[in-house]
């Protein structure tokens, strides 16, 4: 039987119980709900999650542990010869056996005796299967009879719900928090084996990036240079690039649609904007490979530049205009949230309107917009996609902004795709690489939410 | 009625001379004393459809205190927020009919908004200081009309504001922290200093006590009371005691209508109107 016939029966079955609880609240009162403590559907909701829970707990430890169990249990049944051959050949073995019981594809013919063992892993599979699917009808069973012996007019069927839903929530943010927290040590501890094999003095200011690791010993050009430098060179080149493009422009338009444009206007205006935020990055970066940037190359030649046709500006202005609406949305939201009493204290003193933005309402929506600039930050530095496409791969340590650069993100990508030996400190770089970028756009974006934390407290 | 009659003898914040009896001798000694400020024809004021405020003739005289008062959403705020043109900032609103500060047109196209708005002052109903430095505060109208171009001048500008707003010993010695950190009463005089630290000759002022507490409350109509001498003042006020204490004239509006004006104590004490009667009583608003 599938997991999701088994799924299926336990929705049912939860749905009964619920029927069930709803009903026998209504019994036990004599049909007169008026004497219950919780009304009938607490009740329901109580049974429904004795009879769901306890199995749904059961049965994902039980996946969980099976595979591993069963594993155990065909090794102990493999003949003597099996634990002198070295491991590598074990793990090969083992994956054949278990790919012949379940009917996968096989590397080469099996031994005879190991075939027995993998008709012996395919019987133990098999009945786990059928016992957990007993034990879990046990347990929905049992579960439901228990609750249900429990309904009285004076249980507090609601209290024990809510009890229950916390409970629930709480796994679930759990699971979220704990899922960055694995994040994070995988990434710590991969860029601790990296730093055992490059020191990390190189990596942090080395100004040579040329991640080749040679396959055989003899090759030439066999030593990599891991220095970050110009990695970071350039991530910072194209952020300031794309900042400049996208502060201003969208700085401005905030400003016109927070004070000057008129209800249908803004109305119109602002939806329109934030459908750049939706734009997928593929296709920013496609346009600024195949119309920027050749138009800067062809321009840069008309006036007797020599552009690259891979270049940092193109894909710092391409990026820049991806993130106007993250500056201009949030900064408009900042500038609505100055009070009107403010704009009126102004106008009544005399200013006219550019004064009042200038002097009153930029200053007090100040730590806002900051807030939205260095959130746009962020997400620039993370960007990878525009300059995959549009900036090259050379890592350059250069500020000419003509000049072809890559930054860190497009480095990681080509660290990571193509055949590599998963240990090799090219792949480790990776990680080191990673976790560096994560560390500066967590610091930034920290700083930002500080920032508009701050400033939402002085009106609110 | 009792009660009103109580605080207004009771007060000694009601400057106008004499009692009810002594006016009753010569009724039109007072009424005629003051020269008028802003003169309202037939004025009209519509919020979209909605006719807001509806043929209001209004006399407002130099140097007095004209209190508006009436039932909440009877158009006060639209009639002050006229005087200084605040309304053309509102979506969809429409003023009609005529409004002549000292004999010019208010609504005039060639007049300048900004000149306006120098000469006439508001104060509103909940204090908003801007949020920045007490100095910055009171300095932002003299800049922004280009008045007190040396440091020390404006020193002088801003000194003198608090002073008269009767806010210079508390904050003089922490003129540099924000505005926003003092007290609301204190935020409410600071606002009143930045009125007239431009030096206008009329100040609007919106409900300017609802959100004080009774001794802020006194300070402020103290400081009415003084201002009177060189400001003309029109006042919104829900408080009868306090259009009474402060007032020198008063018009009643119901229903955007101008109901009744006249005298403070003549309102108080012997209303011609029958509606205005029920509202000064607190038979309804
Ligand atoms: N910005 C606006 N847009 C539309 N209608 C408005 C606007 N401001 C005021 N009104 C309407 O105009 C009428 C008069 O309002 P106004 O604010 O002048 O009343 P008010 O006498 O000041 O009341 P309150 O004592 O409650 O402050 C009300 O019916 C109100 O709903
Ligand atoms: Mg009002």
């Amino acid at each position: 039987m599938g997991i999701s016939v088994i799924l299926l029966v336990m929705l049912g079955l939860t749905v009964a119980g619920y029927l069930l609880g709803t009903r026998q609240a209504l019994v036990v009162t004599g049909h007169n709900p008026h004497q219950l403590h919780s009304l009938p559907s607490y009740h329901g909701l109580y049974l429904a999650s004795w009879v769901l829970l306890p199995a749904l707990i059961v049965m994902a430890i039980w996946l969980i542990a099976e595979p591993h169990v069963a594993e155990l249990r065909l090794v102990a049944n493999l003949p003597d010869g099996f634990s002198q051959r070295s491991f590598d050949e074990q793990r090969l073995l083992i994956g054949d056996i278990q790919a012949r019981a379940l009917g996968g594809i096989v590397s080469g013919a099996l031994d005879p005796a190991f075939q027995a063992a993998g008709e012996a892993y395919a019987g133990t599979l098999a009945a786990s299967r059928w016992v957990m699917i007993a034990v879990m009808l046990a347990l929905m069973v049992g579960g439901g009879l228990i609750a249900l012996r429990q309904v009285r007019p004076d249980m507090r069927a609601r209290n024990r719900v809510e009890k229950t839903a916390s409970v629930i929530m709480i796994v679930a943010s759990t699971i979220a928090i704990m899922t960055t927290v694995g994040i994070i040590f995988s990434l710590l501890f991969e860029t601790g084996r990296f730093f055992s094999k490059v020191p990390i003095t190189e990596f942090l200011f080395g100004t040579q990036w040329s991640p080749q690791i040679a396959l055989r010993a003899d090759q030439v050009g066999s030593s990599g240079a891991f220095g970050a430098i110009p990695l970071f060179a350039g991530t910072l080149l194209i952020t300031l690039i794309a900042m400049c493009v996208a502060v201003p422009i969208g700085l401005f338009s905030a400003i016109y649609m927070s004070e000057y444009a008129g209800k249908r206007v803004r109305a119109s205006a602002k939806p329109v904007l934030e459908i750049l935020a939706g734009v997928p990055t593929v296709v920013y970066g496609f346009f600024a490979a195949l119309t920027v940037a050749p138009f800067f190359r062809n321009t840069g030649e008309s006036i007797g530049l020599t552009v690259s046709s891979e270049s940092a500006l193109a894909a710092g202005i391409v990026m820049g205009i991806m993130i106007i609406p993250f500056v201009s949305s949030l900064s408009d939201d900042v500038m609505n949230a100055v009070p009107q009493s403010l704009r009126d204290g102004a106008y009544a003193l005399g200013a006219t309107k550019a004064e009042t933005v200038r002097q009153v309402i930029l200053p007090a929506a100040l730590p806002g917009i900051v807030g939205s600039v260095l959130l746009a930050v962020s997400r620039a530095v993370g960007e990878t996609m525009i300059v995959v496409m549009a900036a090259g791969l050379a890592a350059n340590l250069t500020a000419n902004p003509l000049e072809a650069v890559t930054t860190v993100t497009v480095q990681i990508v080509t660290l990571l795709v193509g055949d590599q030996e998963f240990d090799s400190a090219k792949t480790l770089a990776a990680f080191a690489l990673g976790l560096t970028l994560f560390f500066v756009t967590l610091c930034l974006n920290v700083i930002a939410l500080n920032v508009v934390r701050k400033y939402r407290e002085k009106y609110d | 009625m009792q009660e009103v009659q109580e605080t207004m003898t009771d007060s000694g914040t009601v400057s106008t001379p004499g009692t009810a009896g002594a006016r009753a001798e010569n009724p039109a000694a007072l009424a005629n004393e003051k020269p008028v400020k802003i003169k309202s024809r037939d004025v009209n004021v519509f919020y979209g459809e909605a006719h807001a405020l509806k043929h209001v003739d209004l006399d407002i005289r130099q140097h007095e205190v004209t209190s508006l008062i009436g039932p909440s959403g009877c158009g006060k705020s639209t009639y002050l927020r006229c005087i200084n043109r605040m309304n053309d900032v509102i979506d969809g609103c429409r003023v009609e009919g005529s409004i002549e500060m000292d004999g010019e047109d208010v609504y005039d196209p060639k007049l300048d908004v900004v000149q306006l708005r120098a000469r006439v002052g508001m104060v509103f109903q909940k204090p908003n200081p801007f949020p920045k430095s007490i100095y910055d505060n009171i300095a932002y109208g003299p800049r922004i009309h280009g008045i007190g171009s040396t440091k020390s001048e404006m020193d002088e500008i801003v000194q003198g504001s608090l002073q008269r707003a009767g806010l210079w010993e508390e904050v003089k010695d922490r003129m540099d922290t924000p505005g926003t950190g003092l007290s609301g009463g204190q935020q409410q005089r600071l606002c009143i200093a930045r009125a007239i630290a431009v030096n206008p000759e009329v100040i609007l002022m919106d409900e300017p006590c609802s959100a004080l507490d009774p001794i802020a409350t006194a300070k402020i109509e103290e400081l009415i009371d003084e201002l009177r001498q060189n400001f003309t003042i029109v006042i919104v006020t829900h408080s009868m005691q306090q259009a009474a204490r402060v007032s020198q004239r008063t018009a009643f509006f119901h229903l955007g209508i101008l109901v009744e004006t006249d005298e403070t104590e003549q309102i108080f004490t012997n209303p011609k109107d029958q509606r205005t009667q029920d509202y000064i009583t607190g038979r309804f608003g």
